[in-house]
């Protein structure tokens, strides 16, 4: 009952106005390549001081949500995610648009973003303070183990050329080290430059791998960026809709993967986003199709995505842990403002939450019509603006975004040297993403693995430490599944290839 | 080459009294418009905390905008090394992080120099605590020293970072209590504190600040300060305990090298005055932190004696030989 007043009360005019406002700036933010959604909260939570408390979360929520929807515009139009979290839409998203499918799948992006968003958001308000404890269970072993399995996703997502996809990943494992270590403090791979001490910021690289190549590739070939049939259908949402209808149980799916890994500080959209992708192409009848323009593919990466909007809410609120690096700026904003984290967020204090939560919710909704006139918008843009227009104002907006992360002219300089390299490599099949997950992945697995080697001897037993959680079991049997289930399901296919052609033998 | 520095020295020099005047005008009625205020962390951290709380009050007391920057890599290092390269009008400032900016440099290849960073006030400091799980066995300080003395190296700490704060704490202390603990470094105080609700380490090298935050589910067994902490009147510091230590993570700001010193001593008043305002160290003291009034003419002198501990833990800690 409670609930439902501050549902109300999130719902006076100026906060639906905020909201409003929030999301879509948030949508424009997050599709820029580079302006991400920790800048666009970050740049705001000064403005938020003025407001009432209310407001000011509600607002904050709202452009958070809209710029991790807002990263698939890119993603899908340019393939470049537009944010970490949205890597994985431009294995389906890209190839849907270069086949004339853009919009259809800009929509389906804006109904699995609204699904997803629901989700995590109903989790964050019925379960927030039992999930909060499974994020306690994972400590640094359990980390560990979780980096080496989003590695090994790499297996599952390179099918073409496993072994090109594994040295991606150790290019990409190998740039993490750049910088001062986390632990142990050692400065590596700088050669004297101190640009290099702050190592090879994640969001430069991915503009860099993923955008450079796009610019050249649109400079170096006459054809047009993307292939269009019919400008005037509308955003296909009955099509989508369909297709999403589907893809249901892949949503729903996908959704739980994105709030669950949500839940754990620090692993972040990318890695949820990923998960997903790769459950929803083992689960598939046809997985085949995955990485060639599958909407499924779509919808499974950005239900996830969203789902860690409200899911990376739960340690924040709760523990006072942030989920996610935006997370961490709005609890910022919430000590600043004078609030407690933890339990009295939920009791003394629960009109603030309700109300945030309440916000969150609104504002995955007003994702649906805004995200629609929005995508449509953008989609149209993409194609009609002639190329000779959109290389230089995309390329523009690499540099501009990618110096805009940390304020530094030399991450600059680090993107364009690492699109360079990209380029080339994806011309010998090396993909940008094993790269990217390397190096995001890399530190996860690092500092894990150093904290549990500590933790094991200060135990007695290195061994016990690492293999004896059942977490961390569960974690080691998925990642030797996600490694052997490719090849055994290959070597299956080619038993029945081999049979069917032995019965079409006997049959003749 | 000799003629041509003595050249440009006494040219400096006539330039400078030239400017001087002009500068003590210029101070009058500085600030004059926005001044940025780059922090060398991420946002949400203790140190953009601190900062957005100032804010407010800059703004109430000058009428101009605190802009506040993020600039993070490599622990700091990233923002100190480009200090000196940015404008030196007073209208940027960075903020600076003890004993970061005395033990980075130290190590090999830091980008900066300690005497490279021209402090001009230290404002705040959260004092290291040691803190344990609300649920944890060990009610007082002297029980985890002797879980400690019984089985050297496997009690466990979490703390941020390699020669942060932390580590320094852990090693003044582990000497002054002749123990052996097991410090395992995590990035960023968040970190390491989920590390202890997990009941992944017995013990966290924290700061008051993160005992504010988590106050119904951690204990704070002594706190490195000269008096007791308001918002914990229970815990005793460590010197009640007969432990030689008082110390934290201590916030300044600094101006880029050729900053007029008139400029400097203005942002040095205006930021004292910021710091006597009751509202705002409430709001400090509320999050945690210890007020501090280090001014532009005592920051050389605390620089001095702060490294000098520092060294000592250094060389514990093998940074330095």
């Amino acid at each position: 009952m409670e609930l439902i007043t501050h549902a109300l009360g999130a719902l006076s005019p100026l906060n639906l106005a905020l909201a409003l406002l929030g999301v879509t700036a948030g949508i424009v933010i997050g599709a820029l390549p580079g302006l991400s959604a920790t800048m666009a909260v970050a740049v705001l939570v000064p403005v938020t001081f003025g407001m009432a408390p209310e407001s000011a979360l509600i607002m904050l929520g709202a452009i958070y949500t809209g710029a991790i929807y807002g990263g698939s515009y890119s993603a899908i139009l340019v393939n470049t995610p537009g944010t970490p979290s949205a890597i994985a839409t431009t294995f389906d998203g890209y190839p849907m648009a270069q086949r004339g499918d853009g919009d259809l799948a800009v929509t389906l992006s804006t109904i699995a973003s609204v699904v997803g968003g629901l989700v995590g958001v109903l989790a964050l308000l019925l379960l927030a303070p039992l999930l909060a404890q499974v994020a306690l269970s994972f400590g640094p072993v359990e980390y560990f183990w979780l980096a080496i399995f989003g590695l090994t996703l790499i297996s599952a997502l390179s099918e073409d050329s496993t072994l090109k996809g594994f040295m991606g990943a150790g290019l990409g494992l190998l740039l993490s080290t750049v910088g001062v270590a986390v632990i142990g403090g050692d400065i590596r791979y700088t050669y004297g430059m101190p640009v290099l001490l702050g190592g090879i910021e994640t969001v430069s690289a991915l503009i860099g791998l993923y955008c450079i190549p796009v610019l050249i590739d649109l400079v170096a070939t006459p054809a047009a960026h993307l292939k269009v049939d019919d400008a005037s259908r509308g955003v296909r949402f009955r099509e989508g809709l369909g297709e999403a209808i589907r893809g249901k149980w892949n949503l729903l799916r996908s959704a739980t993967i994105g709030t669950g890994v949500a839940i754990l500080p620090g692993a972040g959209g990318s890695i949820a986003s990923l998960v997903s992708y790769s459950e929803a192409r083992r689960v598939a009848k046809d997985p085949g199709s995955f990485g060639k323009g599958n909407p499924q593919g779509v919808l499974a990466t950005e239900s996830a995505n969203n789902a860690t909007v409200g899911g990376g809410f739960i340690p924040t609120l709760v523990l006072g842990i942030p989920g996610t690096p935006p997370d961490a700026v709005i609890l910022g904003a919430l000590l600043v403002q004078g609030f407690r984290t933890g339990p009295e967020l939920f009791t003394t204090n629960a009109g603030i939450t309700y109300t945030f939560v309440a916000g969150l919710f609104l504002a995955t909704c007003l994702l649906l019509p805004l995200g629609l006139l929005i995508g449509r918008y953008a989609f149209k843009s993409i194609i009609a603006i002639p190329k000779a227009l959109l290389v230089p104002t995309i390329a523009f907006m690499t540099v501009i975004g990618t110096y805009a992360i940390r304020n530094s002219a030399s991450d600059v300089m680090i993107m364009l040297c690492l699109g360079v390299v990209g380029w080339v490599l994806n011309r010998y099949g090396f993909r940008p993403s094993p790269i990217v997950l390397g190096l995001i992945l890399g530190p996860i697995a690092e500092q894990g693995f150093v904290q549990g080697f500590l933790m094991g001897r200060a135990s007695g037993s290195v061994v016990g430490t690492f293999f004896g959680g059942p977490i961390s079991l569960t974690i080691i049997a998925l990642s030797l599944l996600s490694v052997f289930y490719p090849l055994v399901k290959a070597r299956r296919v080619a038993k029945r290839q081999g049979n069917n052609s032995l019965n079409e033998e006997v049959s003749s | 080459m000799r003629l041509s520095t003595t050249f440009t020295l006494t040219a400096m020099l006539a330039a400078s009294s030239l400017v001087a005047p002009l500068a003590m005008a210029e101070a009058e009625d500085f600030p004059s418009k926005d001044i940025q205020y780059v922090i060398p962390f991420g946002p949400g951290g203790e140190s953009d905390i601190s900062a957005r709380l100032q804010q407010k009050y800059f703004q109430e007391l000058t009428g101009e905008q605190l802009v506040i920057q993020y600039m993070p890599g490599g622990g700091g290092a990233v923002g100190w090394s480009q200090l000196n390269d940015m404008s030196a009008d007073g209208y940027t400032i960075m903020g600076t992080n003890l004993p970061h900016i005395v033990l980075k440099p130290m190590g090999k290849d830091a980008g900066f120099a300690t005497q490279d960073i021209h402090n001009f006030t230290f404002f705040h400091y959260s004092p290291d605590a040691i803190l344990v799980n609300a649920d944890s066995p060990y009610q007082t300080l002297e029980e985890l020293v002797e879980a400690a003395r019984q089985a050297p190296g496997a009690v466990t700490f979490s703390g941020s970072g390699t020669y942060s704060a932390n580590d320094v704490a852990n090693t003044r202390f582990q000497q002054l209590a002749d123990v052996t603990t097991t410090y395992i470094p995590f990035k960023g105080t968040g970190a390491a504190v989920t590390a202890l609700l997990g009941g992944q380490v017995q013990a966290e090298w924290g700061y008051t600040t993160v005992a504010a935050n988590h106050q119904d589910k951690v204990r704070m067994l002594a706190v490195a300060a000269d008096e007791r902490h308001p918002l914990f009147p229970d815990v005793p510091t460590f010197q009640e305990l007969g432990y030689d230590m008082v110390g934290g993570a201590y916030r300044g700001m600094a101006v880029p090298a050729g900053t007029p010193d008139a400029v400097t001593a203005k942002l040095s008043q205006i930021f004292g005055e910021i710091n006597q305002n009751p509202q705002f160290r409430q709001e400090m003291e509320d999050l945690g932190f210890v007020l501090l009034d280090v001014g532009n003419d005592e920051v050389a002198d605390f620089l001095v004696e702060q490294s000098a501990q520092y060294e000592t833990s250094a060389r514990e800690l093998g940074l330095i030989d």
